[in-house]
């Protein structure tokens, strides 16, 4: 019994729980939404929106409560139910198939065919997926490989997918984390055209603006449990943010003034693979925070692997604390006082099946080693004071860092660097998919760090977050640096002109 | 130790109760050593092989290697009078050698270590069979190594020192694995080599050693199947190995995808392996069935596992709720 297509979906989750071991994730549930509206979930790292969503989507199937769709009972639905009733998802944790190009992923499971031998007919669907990435505006066409796609374009091509079945209920899970301004306002633009054709969206995001812009009713989850429901005329930031925490958050960027003191790190004339004709000559002062704006491609992960190590530069030079650093040497860096967040926690900053505890101590087991064994309470105390300083929320910090919500995973990427004391550190989109409160706890740390005199380089997409925090904005384009903004001229439009043609 | 180390070890404890319940000359002393020796030998290999799998890589050659280096030894020994700890430590070198190539292959020219693997059973094999123009290797009549006799192949209070080498090997070898710095580095290049590039981990270097160790530990086992079968037929000695080892690293908890496993689980393995040998043996079960009941019992062990692992989470899944929530009742 397939539903009419055309036909605007109404949906109830009542009264859902779910148990993971040892977490209660969610504990009576509700959530309501049917066509031509646009939900806004919200709610801090772990609260469970990702649950409740795999719920809806047959990823998860609950301990109790029912879901109803058009009025008939489910005590759980598989994916393929899902997919039956037009739910469409875009996962936050995104997972494209590398070896297929876009239009195969896009159109995984639906692939056209012609011929008697069912031969895939790949023209049909790049015809097909051409108009979706038009409408969103992707830099990346239908017979591209998926390989080479930056983070960013990876989450487009998750939301092409979701748009390409033609779904009465659309799910995004963060599905901006990693957008640049532009691309967030056409697919904003994407969803209120969505929502006028009468599909129901239901929009997960930290980036409480957009849930401003956009939702017509917000949806907050605390610790599992409902917190309240907004109508469209109260969602008003500080509103959301006292019902998610439940307390006000203050003073969201505090910038003390750094005095610029020495430079703690110099790139002299460094070129990447990517841009090997591009040289970029950037001086960070110790207790400065620096931020790197730029579009996504501008090169600016390039840039920050390369300073690194783990791509080995084509030319340059690096200088920290007037030492070399060795081209391509990720150790040397470290052992330097040279630490780097990566852009992709899942695959570059953790081990998901690793516990938690193993995966702070990690880059400094050597010094948390007797000999050549590891001190074994000297890693859990290590793990114990991150856990208290970076307010990590899990059970216990000997389950696997798979169990956690994102915005906590996050937070054992940074709490495994700031454990090496680090002279510099470079932040790649820090605050992805990090809740506003453990955010703010960020930016605090950010500047306590700067106070005591270490580097800070941040590469951000966040307009918002780069002003907010920087001390000197360096913006990027094409591999190059084409200016360096101090703190009186920093603007979203002499950020955006420097960093656009 | 593991919970799927205990579970295994209750399994090896009924396997071994219901053999000796059938057939009580299983706990005979001459029974019990000659097991014990076998444990011993076929143990040191797979502890080897145990290494790389860590590392999410394999290695085939095994029984090659043993074939080969085995040949050597004997003729380093026998025929050209090489004083046997020279000999010995030649052996060791080449198998170091053959480790270093077997990494700098799969490192280097980022080759898959199973087409490596593979291709250096073939060579090896070859190499051992043209080394000795395919005639066998062995002691002829009167050919004396007292100490080096008793030293691998001898007994101390009926225990033999196969059993005793292994374990030795075995006790480092959890420490390297489970304690050591170097151990939680082969784990994370294991489970995911990309952020063990991000932290800082020479990862290059650990696979070579992963390697290398292993074929070390493969030299050492060598010399101990060369002294037990005291005459090698290259074309047949050592065969299939490394599938054993594979096997009872499987068997053990290791996971071919890399950065799991337990020493004590592979340890548990191969004694399983070998009671169930010893039972076919000893069961009059016809041996040519032999593969079949290793076979089918490796994979009843790996689904139980899997099943009482899932069963475990469900367990933990209805405690956490009924701490939370005292009065809920599951619905479903
Ligand atoms: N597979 C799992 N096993 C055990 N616990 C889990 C698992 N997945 C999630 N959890 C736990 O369930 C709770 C809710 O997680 P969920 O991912 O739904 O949070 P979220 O609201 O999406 O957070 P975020 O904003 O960080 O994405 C968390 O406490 C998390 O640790
Ligand atoms: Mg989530």
């Amino acid at each position: 019994m397939t539903p009419a297509a055309n036909q605007h979906i109404s949906m109830d989750l009542n009264a859902i729980t779910k148990v993971y071991p040892g977490v209660l994730a969610l504990n009576d549930v509700d959530l309501s939404i049917s066509g031509g509206e646009v939900v806004g979930l919200i709610g801090e790292n772990g609260a469970g929106k990702s649950t409740l969503m795999k719920v809806l989507g047959g990823a998860v199937s609950p301990e109790a409560g029912s879901i109803w769709i058009d009025g008939k009972e489910f005590s759980e639905l598989t994916p393929s139910e899902a997919t039956r009733h037009g739910i469409a998802f875009v996962h936050q944790e995104l997972n494209p198939f590398t070896n297929l190009d876009v239009a195969g992923n896009i159109l995984l499971g639906r692939e056209k065919t012609s011929g008697p031998f069912g031969r895939m007919d790949r023209k049909s669907m790049a015809k097909e997926v051409e108009p979706i990435l038009e409408m969103l505006g992707t830099r990346f066409g239908a017979k591209d490989s998926v390989a080479d796609l930056s983070l960013a374009d990876q989450q487009l091509l998750e939301i092409a997918r979701a748009l390409s079945m033609n779904a009465r209920l659309v799910i995004l899970d963060e599905p901006t984390s990693s957008l640049t301004l532009s691309e967030t306002n056409r697919l904003l633009a994407v969803i209120e055209d969505l929502k006028t054709q009468g599909v129901a969206i239901l929009f997960i995001s930290h980036r409480l603006s957009e849930i401003e812009q956009i939702a017509d009713r917000v949806v907050v989850l605390r610790d599992g449990t409902n917190a309240g429901d907004l109508t469209k005329e109260n969602i008003e930031k500080d509103r959301m943010v006292r019902m998610m925490i439940g307390r006000d958050v203050s003073q969201f960027y505090e910038k003390t003034d750094h005095t610029a003191k020495a430079p703690i790190l110099e790139v002299m004339g460094v070129t990447t693979k990517t841009y090997p004709k591009a040289m970029v000559n950037l001086t960070l002062r110790a207790g400065e925070v620096l931020g790197l704006a730029g579009l996504v491609g501008a090169g600016r992960t390039e840039l920050a692997l390369a300073i690194f190590g783990t791509d080995a530069r084509l030319s340059g030079k690096v200088l920290l604390n007037d030492e070399f650093l060795p081209p391509d040497s990720v150790a040397g860096s470290i052992k330097a006082g040279l630490c780097l967040v990566p852009e992709n926690r899942k695959e570059q900053g953790l081990f998901l099946d690793f516990a938690i505890s193993e995966n702070i101590s990690l880059p400094g087991l050597k010094r948390l080693s007797r000999g050549l064994f590891v001190d074994r309470a000297a890693e859990m105390e290590l793990s114990e004071s991150s856990q208290k300083q970076l307010a990590i929320k899990t059970a216990s910090l000997t389950r696997a860092v798979a169990e956690l919500s994102g915005g906590n995973q996050q937070k054992v990427v940074l709490a495994k660097w700031l454990a090496m004391n680090p002279k510099v550190l470079i932040f790649d989109e820090p605050t992805r998919g990090i809740d506003v409160g453990s955010k703010a706890e960020i930016y605090r740390l950010m500047q306590t760090l700067a106070d005591k005199g270490v580097g800070i380089l941040v590469i951000s997409s966040d307009m918002e977050e780069v002003i907010g925090i920087s001390d000197r904005v360096a913006v990027m384009r094409n591999g190059e640096v084409t200016g360096i903004l101090g703190a009186q001229d920093v603007s979203e439009e002499a950020i955006l002109r420097l960093a656009v043609d | 130790m593991q919970k799927k180390d205990i579970g295994l070890a209750v399994l090896v404890l009924t396997v071994g109760a219901v053999v000796a319940f059938i057939n009580p000359r299983f706990l005979s002393p001459i029974n019990l050593a000659n097991t014990a020796n076998l444990v011993g030998l076929f143990g040191l290999f797979s502890v080897a092989e145990a290494f790389v799998i860590v590392t999410a890589g394999i290695e085939l050659s095994i029984g090659s290697v043993i074939a080969l280096l085995g040949v050597i030894f004997v003729d380093l020994i026998v025929v050209r009078d090489v004083p046997w700890p020279i000999a010995m430590v030649i052996v060791l070198v080449l198998g170091a050698i053959i480790g270093s190539i077997h990494g700098w292959l799969i490192t280097k020219l980022k080759l898959q270590p199973f087409v490596v693997t593979l291709c250096g059973l073939l060579i090896y094999r070859g190499i051992a069979r043209f080394y000795t123009a395919d005639g066998t290797a062995g002691f002829s009549f009167g050919d004396d190594f007292p100490v080096l006799e008793w030293l691998v192949s001898g007994r101390s209070a009926g225990v033999p020192h196969s059993i005793v080498a292994f374990g030795v090997i075995a006790v480092i070898s959890w420490f390297v694995l489970h304690r050591t710095v170097f151990g939680r580095h082969l784990f994370a290049v294991g489970k995911n080599a990309e952020a063990a590039r991000y932290a800082g981990i020479n990862t290059t270097r650990v696979i070579v050693l992963a390697y290398v160790i292993c074929a070390v530990l493969t030299a050492i086992s060598a010399i101990f199947f060369a002294m037990y079968t005291r005459s090698i037929h290259p074309a047949s000695h050592g065969s299939f190995y490394e599938l054993y080892g594979i096997a009872a690293a499987v068997l053990g908890g290791f996971s071919l995808r890399g950065g799991e496993g337990s020493v004590i689980g592979v340890v548990l393995g191969v004694i399983l392996l070998q009671i169930l040998q010893n039972l076919v043996n000893l069961l009059g079960i016809p041996s040519s069935l032999n593969f079949a009941v290793m076979g089918s019992v490796i994979l009843i062990g790996v689904i139980a596992d899997t099943q009482v692992s899932r069963y475990r989470t469900s367990r933990r899944q209805a405690k956490t709720l009924e701490k939370l929530v005292p009065d809920s009742q599951p619905a479903h």
